[in-house]
């Protein structure tokens, strides 16, 4: 190792450039650590590019940490009549079929090997009785599908990925955030030439060679009040890919998470994970009915229990009944749940309870659900083997992201892909719980892989970066600090956090929906005059300034999208559109940003085709 | 329930520093990094803090409240008297950044330093098998979120700065723990453990497993079998025997030394 490597990371650093500008080439350049980020990463690794993982945070904390229930792949392990194909209905199904729908088709084919590939690394996931990976029960899943370890399936696939990494020795740049994209149009078509960011540690600015880019930055749920997603998802990569000239689909189809902890305050949103029911909890209102049997849509009642006898009898004997009410798909079960606090049936602070403890032995929920266990316990005082939980919707994923190829992952910008929850398509109006780890693993090493093809493929003549727009970006990255008397970056995420929570939230309406543009409008001049105090070293002030840029044409994305879709679907209930309408169920919106680069504007574009015999699977037996 | 609270908060960077006095209103049910938010968002914008999840999963902001090793997110302000002042100070095992932050390479370095888990090939399905009990003394390990609290209690680095050459740490004993008992690795770490992680340097004075917010047994169920494991290679007279005489060490369970 040599000398100039950076203390925090051990990342080599150009010493020779002393005040100047460090640089680094690398074929590939990964921005984000979390699953995506780092399965994309070591298919690139393998596939031989010069790699590099660029993430905001250290490495190992990325959201995916907070991954609760489980991988979702057909493998088979407790039920062998399932395949992928019964994967991929399900998947298409619960996001009523606005999905791209050769992505779900791949992510069910190759779900099952990149669990496998997991165990290879290491990863020690629960077991069946015969010693195979075991599978649970999960919302809007045919078959018990899950992969899991306890309930905390995402720390496993994280470090095991981490560890993965490591092993391989992949140069990581931790707690380094990228804020632009470069890009070479010197024959007239634009290809990705590198990407622009700071160090959080010294505040000192990194410049990337890289033919290729993958943006792995995750969701946008900080742009809401109540979200159990972690500071750092604030849609990196939605606008960065946005500002380069790539496109966003799905954006109206933001996820609520039926179960987020609705006390203490200071925990309001945090996730409470749909395992609960998958392993026998059932929602009750303050009257003590379980309402569930009150919400089934005509869409799944052929295939979900109408009594409570069936429903309990499911846990034991799931051939001969059907699936309880309670593991709808996610979208269903929020706006029953919704419903119920509106109509006074809620809970002392608010929410609904959810009761595993007068259902299951404290022995099971304590083996099963040790980090709920520990959640309640140490954050609201309440232990979940003797009481029930009080929960209520919490913004937990975003549908939309940027528009790829399903094969490769890349965008529109040639060199630049996107996987994970930044990307769009995979889950279309609403993602079954267990469909994002695996499409973390699926997806990453399939972008890893076409990228490493992409840049080997260009020899030496690499797109160059121009200079002058290293400049712009440096320019760009300083500007808070030149700003005197305005606001602080907290306070203007503070509101837009409410004002979105508020107006774009679970069930929406034209007229609070064009208010709630209106504020946009009004949050983008207040960050114009956005003050910043302190220097840049470790400044966290500094770092939400720039973070709130992207946060506010995100926001702005998902308003816009909301308002054009006049239809209710999945993430995306509308009160004054409040069913489905088949026309809408063909096409998506596109965003992209607007010729003034200051705002961003919709196109409808149609879904594409499937093929005939994967229709088949969705007609009527 | 809303009160004043009142706060000293360490502010600096590596040439020095000092405690900061602030007030700020909390209310019923916070945690101390809901104070620290804010400070920061009312009275010091660039005060630096480590910090993701906010649920005790991602083990980024562990600092020392009132001088003991915790969690700000995991740290409820019920546990104090509304009355006291709360102290909140960097980790002291690790260089300071700036504030709260400190510089915890350390530890990504001696990850590095490990060698990773080597399973032999798949059963002929195509699948691996393990049984529940076998996995569930890995998975215990494998709950840590490396927090590196452990790291930061244990006197062998907290006191003596220049034993970190030498000395992987708790953390890391966990990981030579799991790996050695997962029940396919095929590689026999003892040696390794016991030399370039300096396992023997441990006294098990179990202060890592008190600091742990996961509850892991690090001194009980890690590190102490470990050293059992190790001084039956050293130790033992039949091995010590077979191996000088040729024959295959007894107790190596057909892994091979790294």
């Amino acid at each position: 190792m040599s000398e100039s490597r950076h203390p925090m990371t051990g990342n080599e650093m150009s010493g020779d450039a002393a005040g100047g500008m460090e640089r680094h080439q690398y074929d590939v350049v990964v921005v984000g650590a979390g699953g995506a980020g780092l399965r994309a990463a070591i298919a690139a690794h393998d596939a031989g590019a010069r790699t590099a993982i660029v993430c905001k945070s250290l490495l190992g904390k990325a959201h995916t940490v907070m991954a609760e229930g489980g991988i979702a792949a057909a493998m088979g392990n407790r039920w062998p009549e399932d395949n992928w194909e019964v994967h991929f209905r399900d998947t298409m199904r619960g996001g009523k079929m606005l999905n791209n729908w050769r992505m779900a088709q791949l992510h069910a084919q190759e779900a099952p090997e990149r669990v496998m590939e997991l165990e290879d690394w290491g990863a020690l996931f629960d077991r069946t009785d015969d010693g195979l990976i075991s599978q649970r029960d999960f919302g809007g899943h045919k078959y018990a599908r899950l992969a899991h370890v306890g309930d905390r399936t995402g720390l496993e696939m994280i470090r095991t990925l981490q560890q993965r990494a490591v092993a391989l020795g992949i140069d990581v740049f931790m707690e380094l955030t990228v804020t632009d994209l470069f890009q070479d149009d010197s024959d007239g078509t634009p290809k990705i030439s590198g990407a622009f960011g700071y160090w959080r540690e010294t505040g000192r600015f990194v410049v990337f060679e890289a033919p290729t880019v993958i943006l792995a930055t995750g969701g946008i749920g900080k742009s809401f009040k109540v979200t159990s997603n972690s500071w750092e998802y604030t849609g990196d990569g939605h606008a960065l890919a946005l500002r380069a000239g790539a496109h966003l689909i799905n954006m109206e189809f933001v996820q609520f998470h039926p179960t987020g902890m609705v006390w203490p305050p200071s925990v309001k949103g945090l996730l409470v994970t749909e395992s609960v029911r998958g392993d026998g909890g059932i929602l009750k209102n303050s009257e003590g009915e379980r309402f569930m049997f009150d919400y089934i849509p005509e869409f799944f009642k052929a295939e979900t229990a109408d009594t409570v006898e069936e429903a309990d009898a499911w846990y034991e004997d799931k051939k001969n009944n059907r699936r309880p009410p309670e593991l709808l798909p996610r979208d269903e079960v929020a706006r029953a749940i919704n419903s119920e606090i509106k109509a006074g049936r809620g809970t002392p602070h608010g929410g609904i309870y959810l009761d595993i403890a007068s259902r299951r032995t404290p022995e099971f929920i304590r083996k099963r659900l040790p980090s709920m266990y520990h959640q309640f316990k140490e954050l609201a005082d309440v232990d979940i083997t003797k009481e029930p939980m009080e929960i209520g919707p919490t913004c937990h994923y975003v549908m939309g992201g940027v528009e790829v190829d399903p094969d490769t992952q890349e965008s529109a910008v040639k060199g630049l892909y996107a996987v994970g929850e930044c990307s769009g398509g995979m889950h279309g109006s609403n993602r079954l719980g267990g469909n994002s780890l695996g499409d973390l693993l699926v997806f990453g090493k399939r972008a890893g892989e076409y990228a490493t093809t992409y840049a080997q493929s260009l020899g030496d003549t690499r797109p160059a970066i121009d200079e002058s727009e290293v400049k712009a970006a440096e320019r760009s990255a300083l500007a808070p600090f030149e700003v005197e008397g305005g606001e602080n970056s907290y306070t203007i995420q503070s509101d837009l956090q409410q004002s979105m929570n508020d107006l774009v939230g679970i069930i929406r309406t034209a007229d609070e929906l064009e208010q709630s543009l209106k504020e946009i409008e009004d949050f983008k001049l207040r960050a114009k005059e956005m003050k910043v105090e302190g220097h840049r070293q470790y400044n966290p002030g500094w770092h939400l300034a720039l973070d709130l840029r992207n946060m506010l044409v995100v926001s702005e994305a998902i308003a816009r999208a909301a308002l054009a879709r006049e239809e209710s679907r999945g993430g995306h209930t509308r009160n004054d559109f409040p069913g489905p309408d088949p026309v809408w169920g063909t096409k998506n919106l596109v965003v992209s940003l607007n010729e003034a680069g200051d705002g961003v504007e919709l196109a409808e574009k149609p879904l594409p085709v499937m093929p005939d015999d994967l229709k088949t699977y969705f007609e009527s037996k | 329930m809303a009160y004043d609270l009142k706060l000293r908060v360490w502010r600096g960077d590596a040439t020095g520093g000092d405690l900061g006095d602030y007030t700020v209103e909390v209310s019923e049910g916070e945690v101390v990094l809901d104070a620290l938010h804010r400070v920061q968002a009312t009275q010091a914008g660039d005060l630096a803090i480590r910090w993701n999840c906010k649920a005790g999963k991602c083990g980024s902001c562990s600092a020392e409240i009132n001088g003991k090793p915790r969690l700000l997110c995991m740290t409820r302000l019920s546990d104090f008297d509304p009355t006291d002042t709360i102290t909140v100070t960097p980790v002291r095992a690790f260089p300071v950044i700036r504030d709260l932050v400190t510089d915890v390479s350390f530890n990504y370095q001696k990850a590095r330093e490990l060698p990773s888990f080597a399973p032999p090939p798949r059963d002929a399905d195509g699948k691996r098998r393990m049984a529940q009990v076998d996995v569930e003394r890995g998975q215990e390990f494998r709950k840590c979120i490396e927090c590196f609290l452990c790291q930061n209690v244990c006197h062998v680095v907290r006191d003596h700065e220049d034993n970190k050459e030498a000395f992987a740490g708790p953390r890391f004993f966990l990981r030579y723990a799991e790996l050695d008992m997962h029940p396919l690795d095929t590689h026999d770490r003892r040696e390794l453990a016991q030399g370039a992680a300096g396992l023997g340097m441990c006294n098990i004075t179990k202060c890592c497993t008190e600091v742990c917010p996961e509850g892991i047994k690090i001194t009980d169920n890690a590190i102490i079998p470990m050293k059992e494991r190790v001084v039956d290679r050293k130790f033992d007279p039949l091995v010590w025997l077979g191996s000088k005489i040729g024959l295959r060490a007894k107790d190596d369970e057909g892994r091979t030394e790294v």
